[in-house]
Order: C-alpha cells, then sequence, then structure tokens
C-alpha cells in the first residue's frame, strides 16, 4: 500500500480529514474478499435502484388504478337495499328532522340579493380558460396556469429564443448521441469520417452540455433573477449577446470535432480554446447581467435561488479559465485538472445553477414556500466546501497522489449532506400536495427529478469508493450514471422548470396527453437505458477481475448495448414531443385571450359540467 | 455597509468566488503544477519521433481516446496490461501538442477497447494495425471499433508493393482495388507501435498491485499449473495473446498471418520449434508478418499452456507440453537473446 506523505500546502486538508478517521481508515485497508453481494457498497447501490424502479411503480400504478376506478360502476346493490331499509323504516319524528334539516341546507342566496337583475359582465377578466369538454374518461384533466399580465414582451422573446435553441440543441445533440449509441449495435452502419464514433461522442457530449442545459439554464435564469429581485433584467442587450455567444460557441466546436480538431481529448473541453473563449465569454456577460439585475433589486435581501445562480456562473467561469490555461497542464497536470475539470463542470455549473432554478419554480408551481430556508443555506455552502474537492475521484488507483485520491473518496461521501439537505427540503416542500402533483403536467418532472437527485447523487458517493472501483471504473456503468445524473437530475428538473414557465409566458397551454408522452417516454426510455448499461457495466467489471479474455467483455455486453439503443430511441422520441410542446407554447397558434370573456361561454360551460355531472 | 451576505451582494460574491478559487488552487492547480515540475520522464523511456508523434495527432483527432485508456491502475485485474503499476514519470513527456491543442488526455476513463499502455509490445506487427484499422473487424470478428477507411486510399502507379493491405475477401471492396494506408495511418501505427512501458531503474521497485484475487478453480481438465501451483486455462491465455492474428478458429489470415490449424510446425511431435518461435519471435516468411517474441511476456507455465492448447485444438495431434520443457529451452534462448 502507497503511503504518501501529506504534501506541504496541505494541510487544511489533513485538518479535515482527522475530523473522519474511521471513512479514511476503512479505505486504507483492503476491504475482505468476499462475493459482491456482501459488499456494502454494491448493497447500498442496489437499495438506490430499488428507489428508483419502486418511485416510477407507484406513479405508473396509480395511474393505472385512478384509470380503472373511473371506469367501473361502483358495486351498490347492497349499499341501496340497505339503505331502502332504514328509509321505510323511518319514524314521523325521524322524518320530520330530515326534511327540516333538508330545508336548511337547501337555503340558498338567489345570487342577485346585492347586484340587481341586470346581466353580469367580466370586465376584470377574472375568469379564465373555460374548458367546453370538462370530463374525459381517460386522461386527467390537469389545472390550467394563468399568464403573467406584467411580463415584459421584450424579456418573454429574450427567454423564448433561449428556450428555443435550448431545446433545438436537445432534439440534435441526442439525435447524435442516439446514433453513436447505434454504432455499439452497428459498428459498420457508415464509414463517413465526420460520422465515426471517436468525433460524434465529444459532439454529443458538448452540444446537450452547453448547447441545451446551458442555455436553457440561463434562460430560465433571466426570468428568475428580475422576478425574485422584484426589477428588471439589467440590460435586454446583453442577453441576447450571451445568447449569440454560446450559440456560436457549440456551432463553431461542432464543426471542428467533426473536421478531427479535438482539443487534447479531455471530456467536455474538447473544443478548442478559441471556441470555449465565445462560451466562457457568452457565460461572463450572462453573469455580468445577472450581477447587476441583483444590484439593483429592490428587496432586502437576494432570495436563495440567486445565491446558487451568482454561484454557478461564478464557478463556471472560474473552472473553464482554469481548465485552460496551459502552465500546470503538462505530464500528469494534465490529468489533475481534467479530474477536476469534468467534476466541477458538472457539479459546480449544471447542478448548482439547476438547484436554483428548483428553489424558484418548485415553490412556484406548488404555490407555497420552500421547506426550509436553512436548509438551503447548509446546502449551498456544504456544496461549495465538499463538491470542490472531488475531482480526482475519477483516477483511483491510477499514478496521481494517493492523498489526492483519498481526499477525494472522503469528500465525495461527505457529498451526501448536501444532497439529503437539498432532497429533505424539496419532499417537504411537496407535502401536503400530492393532490397537486397529479394535477400538474409540470410537477411530475421536478418530483422525478429530486428523486434522481438524492438516488444519482448517492450513488456517485458510493462509485467514487476503492472497491467500487474495481467492478465499475472503465465499464459503461459510469455512462448510466453520467445519465442519470445530466438527464435524470438536470434535464427533467429543467423540464418541470420549463413546462411551469412557458404557458405563463403567453398563457398558451401544450397538449396535455403531449406532455404526458413526453414525461414517461424519457423516464421509461432513460430507465432501460440505465439498467442496461449498470447491469451489463457490472458483469463486464466481473469479467475483468476474473482475468477472461478482454473480448469476452465485449461479447458479453452486445444485449446490454442493445437495450440501451431501445432505451435511447424512447429517450429521443421524448425530446422531439418535447420540441413541439415548446413551438407550440410559445409561437403556435393564439396566444390566451387577452379580451374579458363574456357571458356566452361561461354560461355554456356551466350547463355542460351540469350534463356531465347529472349524467354520472 | 451590511455583513449580511444574503443582503450584501458585492460580499456574496465575494465569498463565493474567493473560497472556490482557493479551493480549486488547493486541490487542482497547486498539485498539478507539482506533479508537472516534480517528474521527468524516465531514462529508459524513449522520446516520440516526429512520425510517432504526428500520429498521437491522429490519434487525439480521431477521440481514439474515447475507448482506449492508457493507464495500468495499481489493482491486479490491471495486471493484464502491464507488467507494472503507471507511475507519474510514465506520463511526464506529455506536452501541448501546440497552439491550439492542450496536452493530450490519454489517460482516459472508458475501457471499452483494450488498454493501450503496451500495444507496441503486444501486437508490433504493423500489418495487423494496418489491416485492424482499415476493418477491425476482419482480424477480430466480434469488434465493435469503428473503422477508418478515410485513412487509407485505393493505391495508384509507383506505390511500394510492400504496403499493400491483403483483405480478407468478405471485407474487400467490389471492384478489388489495391488499399494501400495513407501517410496519417502509418503515423497513427507508428505511434501504437511505440506504446510500451519503460523499465523502471535498477534498484527502483515497482508500485505493488493491490487487491490479490482469490486463486480461482481450475476451470477444465487437462490445464497446465505455474509457479504457484495455480491452473491455467490455454484456451483464454490464446485468447488474450493469440487470437487477434492466428483467429479463434486457429486458421489465421491468409496472405498475413499463417495457420496453426493443420500446421507441421504445430503438429511435430518435437515441440522444440514451436516453443522457440513463440519465446524469439520468427520472421522467416516474406508472405506473412513479423511474429513478435513472448520471451519477457509470458512465463513458462502460460506459454506450456498455450502450445499444449494450440496442440490439441481445430483437429491438431500433438502432444502436450510442461512447463520445465518451456523452462529448458528459454535457458538455452537467453544467451542467444544477449547478443
Amino acid at each position: 500500500m502507497r503511503n504518501f506523505p501529506f504534501r506541504r500546502c496541505s494541510w487544511l486538508l489533513l485538518a479535515l480529514l482527522l475530523g473522519s478517521p474511521a471513512v479514511l481508515r476503512a479505505q486504507a485497508t483492503t476491504p475482505a474478499e468476499g462475493p459482491m453481494l456482501t459488499q456494502p457498497a454494491v448493497l447500498g447501490m442496489i437499495a438506490l435502484l430499488l428507489i428508483i424502479v419502486l418511485g416510477a411503480a407507484v406513479l405508473l400504478v396509480g395511474r393505472v388504478a385512478s384509470l380503472i376506478r373511473g371506469t367501473q360502476k361502483p358495486s351498490t346493490e347492497n349499499e341501496a337495499g340497505r339503505f331502502d331499509e332504514t328509509v321505510t323504516n323511518l319514524t314521523d319524528p325521524q322524518l320530520a328532522a330530515i326534511l327540516a334539516r333538508q330545508q336548511g341546507r337547501e337555503f340558498a342566496l338567489g345570487g342577485a340579493e346585492l347586484s340587481g337583475a341586470s346581466p353580469a359582465h367580466d370586465t376584470q377578466g377574472l375568469v379564465q380558460h373555460v374548458a367546453l369538454n370538462v370530463h374525459s374518461q381517460w386522461f386527467h384533466e390537469k389545472r390550467r396556469t394563468a399568464p403573467f399580465t406584467d411580463l415584459d414582451p421584450k424579456l418573454t422573446m429574450l427567454i423564448s429564443a433561449f428556450l428555443l435553441c435550448a431545446a433545438f440543441w436537445l432534439v440534435l445533440g441526442t439525435t447524435v448521441g442516439w446514433y453513436a449509441g447505434v454504432k455499439f449495435v452497428s459498428p459498420d452502419v457508415d464509414h463517413v469520417a465526420a460520422l465515426s464514433f471517436g468525433r460524434l461522442r465529444p459532439i454529443h457530449t458538448n452540444m446537450v452540455f452547453w448547447g441545451w442545459t446551458s442555455l436553457a439554464m440561463i434562460g430560465l435564469g433571466y426570468f428568475v433573477v428580475p422576478r425574485t429581485n422584484n426589477t428588471p433584467l439589467f440590460s435586454l442587450k446583453w442577453g441576447w449577446w450571451s445568447l449569440g455567444l454560446i450559440n456560436a460557441s457549440v456551432i463553431l466546436g461542432t464543426v471542428c470535432l467533426m473536421a478531427g480538431i479535438n482539443n487534447g481529448g479531455g471530456e467536455y473541453r474538447e473544443y478548442i480554446w478559441p471556441v470555449a473563449l465565445l462560451f466562457a465569454l457568452g457565460v461572463i456577460v450572462a453573469f455580468a447581467n445577472f450581477y447587476q439585475t441583483v444590484a439593483h433589486r429592490t428587496t432586502e435581501e437576494f432570495y436563495i435561488s440567486n445565491w446558487y445562480i451568482l454561484g454557478a456562473t461564478i464557478w463556471g467561469i472560474v473552472l473553464t479559465v482554469i481548465a485552460y490555461l496551459p502552465w500546470y497542464q503538462n505530464g500528469l497536470g494534465e490529468t489533475i485538472t481534467q479530474g477536476y475539470y469534468m467534476h466541477m463542470g458538472v457539479g459546480m455549473w449544471f447542478m448548482t445553477f439547476t438547484l436554483g432554478l428548483m428553489y424558484y419554480f418548485l415553490p412556484m408551481s406548488l404555490n407555497k414556500p420552500i421547506y426550509s430556508y436553512s436548509l438551503g443555506v447548509l446546502a449551498f455552502w456544504t456544496q461549495l466546501l465538499f463538491y470542490s474537492l472531488i475531482g480526482t475521484h475519477h483516477y483511483i488507483f491510477s499514478p496521481l497522489p494517493w492523498w489526492l485520491q483519498t481526499v477525494a473518496i472522503v469528500f465525495s461521501v461527505g457529498m451526501i449532506i448536501p444532497v439529503l439537505a437539498g432532497t429533505i427540503n424539496f419532499l417537504m416542500t411537496f407535502r401536503g400536495s400530492r393532490k397537486r402533483v397529479g394535477d400538474s403536467y409540470s410537477l411530475p418532472f421536478l418530483l422525478m427529478g429530486v428523486l434522481f437527485y438524492f438516488v444519482g447523487s448517492f450513488q456517485g458517493s458510493l462509485q467514487a469508493l476503492r472497491y467500487t472501483n474495481l467492478v465499475w471504473h472503465f465499464t459503461d456503468f459510469n455512462v448510466a450514471h453520467s445519465h442519470i445524473t445530466m438527464y435524470g437530475i438536470v434535464s427533467f428538473m429543467l423540464w418541470g422548470c420549463i413546462y411551469t414557465l412557458a404557458p405563463k409566458l403567453r398563457g398558451r397551454e401544450p397538449r396535455q396527453a403531449l406532455v404526458g408522452v413526453h414525461f414517461w417516454f424519457a423516464l421509461v426510455g432513460l430507465l432501460a437505458y440505465v439498467m442496461a448499461l449498470m447491469i451489463g457495466g457490472t458483469l463486464k467489471g466481473m469479467s475483468w477481475m476474473a482475468g477472461e479474455p478482454f473480448m469476452k467483455s465485449v461479447v458479453l455486453m452486445a444485449p446490454y448495448w442493445l437495450w440501451r439503443a431501445i432505451g435511447g430511441t424512447f429517450m429521443l422520441l421524448a425530446h422531439f414531443v418535447f420540441f413541439y410542446n415548446l413551438v407550440d407554447m410559445l409561437l403556435g397558434g393564439k396566444a390566451a385571450p387577452q379580451a374579458p370573456l363574456t357571458q356566452a361561454p361561461v354560461k355554456q360551460a356551466i350547463s355542460q359540467a351540469h350534463d356531465v355531472l347529472e349524467r354520472i | 455597509m451590511s455583513w449580511n451576505v444574503y443582503s450584501n451582494h458585492r460580499l456574496f460574491v465575494g465569498i463565493v468566488f474567493g473560497v472556490f478559487v482557493f479551493l480549486s488552487v488547493l486541490i487542482a492547480v497547486q498539485p498539478a503544477a507539482r506533479i508537472q515540475n516534480d517528474n521527468a520522464p524516465l531514462p529508459t523511456a524513449v522520446a516520440l519521433t516526429d512520425e510517432q508523434q504526428a500520429g498521437l495527432r491522429v490519434f487525439i483527432g480521431e477521440g481514439c481516446v474515447a475507448c482506449h485508456t492508457q493507464q495500468v491502475r495499481n489493482i491486479e485485474m490491471d495486471k493484464a496490461w502491464g507488467g507494472r503499476p503507471a507511475v507519474a514519470a510514465d506520463y511526464a513527456w506529455r506536452q501541448r501538442l501546440d497552439v491550439w491543442r492542450a496536452t493530450p488526455s490519454t489517460l482516459g476513463s472508458e475501457r471499452t477497447g483494450p488498454d493501450l499502455t503496451e500495444v507496441g509490445e503486444r501486437q508490433p506487427s504493423d500489418l495487423w494495425h494496418l489491416l485492424h484499422l482499415y476493418q477491425p473487424r476482419s482480424v477480430v470478428k466480434e469488434s465493435i471499433m469503428p473503422a477508418f477507411p478515410w485513412l487509407f486510399r485505393d493505391s495508384v502507379a509507383g506505390t511500394p508493393a510492400g504496403l499493400a493491405l491483403h483483405i480478407p475477401a468478405a471485407y474487400r471492396e467490389p471492384g478489388g482495388h489495391t488499399v494501400v494506408p495513407t501517410r496519417r495511418a502509418q503515423q497513427l501505427v507508428a505511434y501504437l507501435m511505440s506504446l510500451k512501458q519503460a523499465e523502471l531503474p535498477t534498484g527502483e521497485a515497482a508500485p505493488a498491485f493491490l487487491y490479490v484475487q482469490p486463486p480461482k478453480a481450475a476451470v477444465a481438465a487437462g490445464l497446465v499449473a505455474d509457479d504457484a501451483g495455480l491452473a491455467l486455462d490455454g484456451n483464454a491465455l490464446y485468447a488474450s495473446n493469440c487470437q487477434a492474428c492466428h483467429q479463434a478458429s486457429g486458421e489465421g489470415l491468409k496472405g498475413a498471418f499463417p495457420p496453426l490449424k493443420g500446421s507441421p510446425v504445430v503438429n511435430n511431435t518435437d515441440a522444440t520449434l514451436m516453443v522457440n518461435i513463440i519465446l524469439q519471435g520468427y520472421d522467416a516468411r516474406a508472405e506473412y508478418g513479423v511474429m513478435p517474441p513472448f520471451a519477457t511476456r509470458l512465463t513458462d507455465a502460460e506459454i506450456a499452456a498455450i502450445v499444449s492448447h494450440e496442440r490439441s485444438s481445430w483437429g491438431n495431434t500433438g502432444k502436450p507440453v510442461t512447463a520445465d520443457f518451456v523452462k529448458k529451452l528459454r535457458a538455452l534462448v537467453k544467451p542467444v537473446a544477449a547478443l
């Protein structure tokens, strides 16, 4: 066992480490050999998977049960018989009492006592979204949202542009990812240089990172920051600049990668520096805009969402600069920087920004405040302190310093604190609102996002341990993990936020059945995808540990790669549906009626509702 | 001025910026600078030639690192990829490629294909590499590696005949042109063939492999035991070390790698020549690629297991050999190799 001394500058880490000697000791010794199923980390992983599967199953069973309930007439014969018996045996005083009670209950004001006899006009526009068909037997009617009346149309345009660009990159980027996945099943599907797997893989990851996720986050941020600071966005012009710069970066980067111009193969920094610089400038402009908006706030404190959004943009800029500066990146310096960068990119940029959006959109769609301010404070600062230190856990057992690996493992386990704080905060905000989740088309996305947040992050902590690295490192298990996090957590949360905000921008609702298709295709597709790769990845790691010939591990993956492609197909279909829904909400048809309603459609709707109620 | 970080945005931004930069320097920049400055290439390591360096650029541009690692971790399961765990000095030669491109990220994070730390030693036949790049499935049937036909072109007059690929009929393009590698393919192969672990300086102990696996039970009858008394699976060893060229069928590839099935050398009652070829390598026949020497890569018991497997498979009728037999021949080989 290598026992590298702690280096000079690391006294602080040492002090922090002494706080957890048990963890350190546990990691420094070889775990007892035994069957995999007795390893705590493996058991933990299985428990985590069960959470997701059970969560999805509960949602599904709930849906099916309510469908069945809706189609069955309740069996009433026995009850009716008993009721008849009771009624026929009533005594006179009992009957008189009931009749008197009925008279009392049926007393009602006529409705015209105060207003007089002239017909009412809804000049304030208080009645909205009159539904003419209020009851569908097959689809639960979702609650409709009211549009904002006080939004600057120019800001609406900016946000819409961000979201539409993001959705475009999502569709294109995941088409590329899907095609790369197909190549695992059929490697000779084409022989075009620009479409070869080695070039497509970074095109896929960078496009969904910088094109889809980053643009969607910043676009939603341009709504949340002015809203929570009760002030207009500082500069619309800067907003358009950040959109243009990031789009330019993704376009140029994709062209470069297709042409075989790759920065060095380090994951997520495959764009050469002039291209990455455009992205960094886009984020810098966005940060300046957010910062100035917060500075011009009309509230005393700035809301928790702003901590996360300001933090994420600052950290995103810092880690991109550190990743691209050349002075410490020769030899293994490149590898330490790579571990730092690829992990911080996910944790300090995507995850942090998205959590900031959650702190606004979750309370907004539940129409109640976040459960705990203190848990939010705890989660934010522990995210900063712990997450920053764990990049090297991508290089366990590599020639990087042993102490650096140990620090990464210890703080990966420490990540349980911010993750639990965040999860509890979100789930407690959900508490008592079960009915609302069923009534909403955005809340299921947010709820699954929270579940994945717990599962995906906890899984990351377990994967950082030394034993689990034996089995899972270098296998497809890691690909599954990054899809649970970037897709299950970040994308599901972003979709929840977008479905909350977009209908309010113009007052145009998406077709609810299509939102359902998006949700279920994405969820089922993702589950098939990650289950296949996790099972296959585990078998692959076990084959390597058993010292079998390498090709055996390639052959055994074939069915799992096929299932991954099938799951990926569902995910891709979901994205096309999402794109349609978004275009429908932001550009499609007529916006919600702006003029106040007249009496006629309201009356018509009410009488239709009565008809329906009488029929059932 | 308020000292509440949630109502003083300047203070808040200052803290989240300052703390993150501090932690980043502590955990990334400072250790990276130190490991860069504290390490130099091993004295036995050979620097990349211009040709190999150009090959590294092709390697990066084509995204090979997406599937191929180059790190032997200090755990026993990685022994398959190198004789000793990687040390920081192994990577000290890596530098920024040019003003546009950063240091190549060759350690990798995914092992969809084999680790390449020692591919130059494991697979020293350029013929094999070229054929494998042109169409991986022509040499490894189950491979899912992309084919790189754009690194090759149809032969034109004046091309040296020695470069032409002997592509198996099933993978030949209709039209029957002779295919030759481009400059870039040759550079890439030059880079791949340069990949091998340098010897540690004498007296320097290699880091130990951790997590040693418990001994496995014998998987089939007729296995040879190694020094520790463990049973060896000749079939698995053949698949790991020989099959890429000689194929699972033992038939080799016509015009590239000779067949073992029905081979007089393999079926000879005296296995001396066969074991010698494995130990020392072989390059006597112009129509076939070079056979690399395995003396330093395989133990006596492993070679015995492979030889016994080859002599008893695909209808071959040779008798098995023992580890002692290989040991005796190895002792004779050594003085020759020292010349």
